[in-house]
């Protein structure tokens, strides 16, 4: 096959190249410029299109005997994920921009340029697997490396996509492995650090980096029972689940910290509140995707596992397709979940399913009822 | 095999430069060296600047030798604003053009941002030439504020040619100096700069068949700079550094042969690009030939590919073996779009989708053939990636 490596000047990625070179594969490296104006250096672990970065690509596409490209992504980067990173926090909601680069841009735009160029597939260093059920379908799998396992932000993937991607590191047992098998091949990464933070957002400060973009506008932090408890710059900057920088001063009546429970950014107010308030029940998508084969009648409720961040744990789950949504809910409560973030279901390891939570049903009676007043963040248990 | 289209961007090196090279690299000395070995090998460097004047037309004291050509641009550049501002009076302008190379237009730019320089900008046509009603009536009115005027001799991405003696017959009216990066132009079309009648002159080895890290910075007599490199006080005092007389001789030599091949090279390699600019335009209603009415260099071919991103165009070649030059690349390797055809009035867009051939000494007619053959399949794929960006 003709195979175009994605390679982001880390070492998963030029491990990934190299294992597709070895599996008998045409490969080229291509390195996606997603910034116009690129810093020069690395900061720890944070970015990852630096012009440092670049060059470790191509130093690791050069020991790797790969012909090495830069491909400017740089406007459908800022439309597709920037852009929309920002107006979902300012609608309210917590999203997750890496899903949103593998959505519309590695594993869309690219692979769409890749194929118009006449490549077969589109190879990354991701954790996850590709594996063919009894009847040829392909699935998607958590990774070997379970630490690593970065399946929940490939959710996004549907079956045609899954048909032209690569993830050679799927069944490899831990990051060190790779580390040492970059040694091996002398690969100058193989101790780079992994980068963690949002590569857009060069400080890593991301409160900052929006209150930039969307403004400072005062407002009241509130109780559930809508009570007066202090006062925040800019509804935007907070995000449920969020326990630190409330600044509250005065500690709660039962001395426990709060929690924001709820963004309402229309009235630019953030309601804070105990934990066990946070605790959801059931989430509803009204977008979702299947990644892969379709589970079979999705209108009736099945068993399966949802997954709500990146590197959470999963847990057990009922799930039905009713009126074009995705309600799952959930065995025990879960904490601290997000308009904006996205749901993604297992069964057992295979990815079946993701979709973008846009409701969620608290588990506390006394929250669903003070909720009500404060928008469509949050809905009321029925 | 390869077909090396992108002369433009470097030369394959000469044989006979490259002896020239090695055997003065055996020679030990250090040109201010005052003994014997110092001398021998200052001779030689002479022998260089005396060669290098005679294929540029110049006086061999007005040779000042550098690293490059951007470094001789930033000390062009730079030492006249300084020197123009070092009186009582001050001179803040420059008169440029936005399709200048960017050795050029950085150290304007550094200068306005640092040193309260304003630039300029000469409207530029959608041929690449600029505007010389608005560069007289400009001049008449401000020229008591003019540092210096800085236009490029012929264009490298383009190829378009200013009308230099033009630029400096109008300068000249006003006593304003003027530099010209003529780093794309000499060794290909006749340049004489004593009769020029410029303040400085950039020029480059590795774009005719020298090795790269050579430069030089031809200065007229005449002309004062304030030095942007200080310490021995080598090359008239405006270029401190160990002089390099291996290098000034591979230099020289590749000027030499440049020079004295021009004629006939000009006539074959014009050949060859016309042959190459019909064959394009026949292959596809989508290919828009650049600044096609205008004076432009000989080994030069500029297109526009409709509906095509360069990076695309750039890929499908080199898959088959074909070497050409898209836009401009960033430090990253990114290929933006062409900043020369934005300031001639091109989109964006447009101004990504540019492929450059340049043609040189190896060029033969079968590589033309071959980059006929190979465009097809290239604007097939490109077309179908679209301009996703």
């Amino acid at each position: 096959m003709k195979v175009l490596a994605a390679m982001s000047g880390g070492v998963d990625s030029a491990v990934a190249a190299a294992r597709a070179v070895e599996a008998g594969h045409e490969v080229v490296g291509v390195h996606l410029a997603l910034s116009r104006m690129p810093g020069t250096l690395r900061t720890g672990s944070r970015g990852c299109c630096t012009i440092e970065d670049s060059m470790d690509a191509q130093r690791a596409a050069n020991v790797i005997g790969i012909p090495y490209y830069v491909w400017d992504f740089s406007e459908r980067f800022k439309l597709e994920v920037v852009d929309d990173f920002i107006s979902e926090y300012e609608a309210g909601r917590t999203p997750n921009p890496c899903m949103r680069c593998n959505e519309r841009i590695k594993f869309a735009a690219l692979l769409e340029k890749g194929l118009a160029l006449g490549f077969d597939a589109v190879c990354t260093g991701h954790y996850a697997s590709i594996l063919t059920d009894d009847e040829g379908n392909l699935e998607l799998h958590r990774s070997m490396a379970l630490a690593k396992d970065q399946s929940y932000v490939l959710g996004v993937l549907t079956a045609e996509q899954l048909q032209h991607s690569m993830f050679p590191l799927g069944h490899t047992a831990s990051k060190d492995l790779i580390r040492a098998e970059a040694s091996e091949r002398g690969l100058s990464v193989a101790a780079k650090p992994d980068s963690y933070d949002i590569c857009f957002i060069p400080e890593g400060d991301t409160q900052d980096w929006l209150a930039d973009r969307l403004g400072n506008t005062t407002g009241e932090i509130v109780d559930m029972q809508g009570n007066v408890l202090g006062e925040h710059k800019g509804a935007h900057g907070f995000t449920v689940g969020q326990r630190k920088g409330l600044q509250l001063g005065k500690p709660a009546a039962d001395g426990k910290p709060r929690y924001v429970l709820a963004v309402d950014v229309k009235s630019n107010k953030v309601v804070v509140g105990p934990q066990q308030a946070l605790a959801v029940v059931e989430l509803v998508g009204n977008k979702f995707t299947w990644c892969g084969k379709p589970q079979d009648n999705p209108e009736e409720f099945f068993k399966a596992h949802v997954q709500v961040r990146a590197h959470g744990e999963q847990v057990a789950c009922e799930l039905a397709v009713i009126d074009n949504a995705m309600v799952i809910r959930c065995d025990e409560p879960i904490y601290g979940v997000a308009p904006g973030q996205t749901a993604v279901i297992y069964l057992g390891t295979r990815v079946l399913a993701q979709t973008t939570i846009d409701h969620t049903v608290s588990a506390v009676d006394s929250f669903s009822t003070a909720s009500a007043s404060i928008g469509s963040s949050v809905e009321g248990a029925v | 095999m390869t077909v090396y289209l992108d002369y433009a961007a470097t030369s394959p090196l000469r044989d006979e430069v490259l002896d020239c090279y090695v055997e003065h690299l055996k020679n030990l000395g250090n040109p201010s060296s005052v003994h014997s070995s110092g001398q021998r090998i200052r001779r030689a460097l002479e022998e260089a600047r005396e060669s290098l004047a005679k294929s540029v037309d110049c006086n061999r004291s007005e040779v000042i030798f550098t690293a490059g050509g951007t470094e001789s641009d930033n000390l062009a550049i730079k030492g006249l604003y300084w020197q123009r501002n070092s009186e009582a009076v001050s001179r803040p302008i420059i008169i440029s053009s936005g399709t200048e190379h960017h050795a050029s237009i950085d150290p304007m730019e550094w200068l306005e941002k640092h040193d309260g320089a304003e630039i300029v900008w000469l409207p530029v046509d959608d041929q690449g030439i600029i505007d010389f009603k608005f560069f007289e009536d400009f001049l008449a009115e401000h020229h008591a504020k003019v540092a210096l005027v800085n236009l490029m001799w012929a264009n490298n991405e383009t190829g378009v040619i200013t009308d230099m003696s033009r630029v400096v017959e109008l300068a000249k009216k006003y006593e304003v100096p003027v530099h010209s990066d003529a780093i794309a132009a000499f060794g290909h079309i006749p340049i004489s700069f004593a009769q020029s009648g410029l303040s400085t002159m950039s020029i480059s080895a590795h774009k005719i068949g020298g090795p790269v890290g050579a430069g030089a910075l031809i200065v007229s007599r005449s002309t004062k700079l304030v030095s942007i490199i200080h310490g021995g006080g080598q090359e008239r005092g405006m270029r401190s550094g160990t002089m390099n007389a291996p290098v000034a001789k591979a230099f020289a030599k590749a000027a030499e042969i440049a020079v004295a091949e021009l004629d006939s090279e000009t006539k074959r390699l014009q050949a060859l690009r016309d042959r190459l600019v019909e064959g394009v335009k026949a292959l596809t209603p989508l290919a828009h030939h650049t600044a096609g009415s205008v004076a432009r260099m000989p080994h030069n071919a500029h297109f526009t590919f409709e509906g095509c991103s360069g990076d695309s165009l750039l890929f499908l070649l080199d898959q088959q073996g074909v070497c050409v030059s898209v836009g401009s690349a960033c430090q990253a390797g990114v290929n933006g779009p062409s900043h020369v055809l934005v300031a001639m009035g091109r989109t964006e867009r447009e101004a990504n989708g540019c492929i450059r051939m340049t043609l040189g000494k190896d060029t033969t007619d079968a590589d033309i053939d071959a980059v006929l053959a190979a465009l097809p399949k290239a604007l097939e794929g490109a077309l179908r990636a679209g301009l996703t960006s």
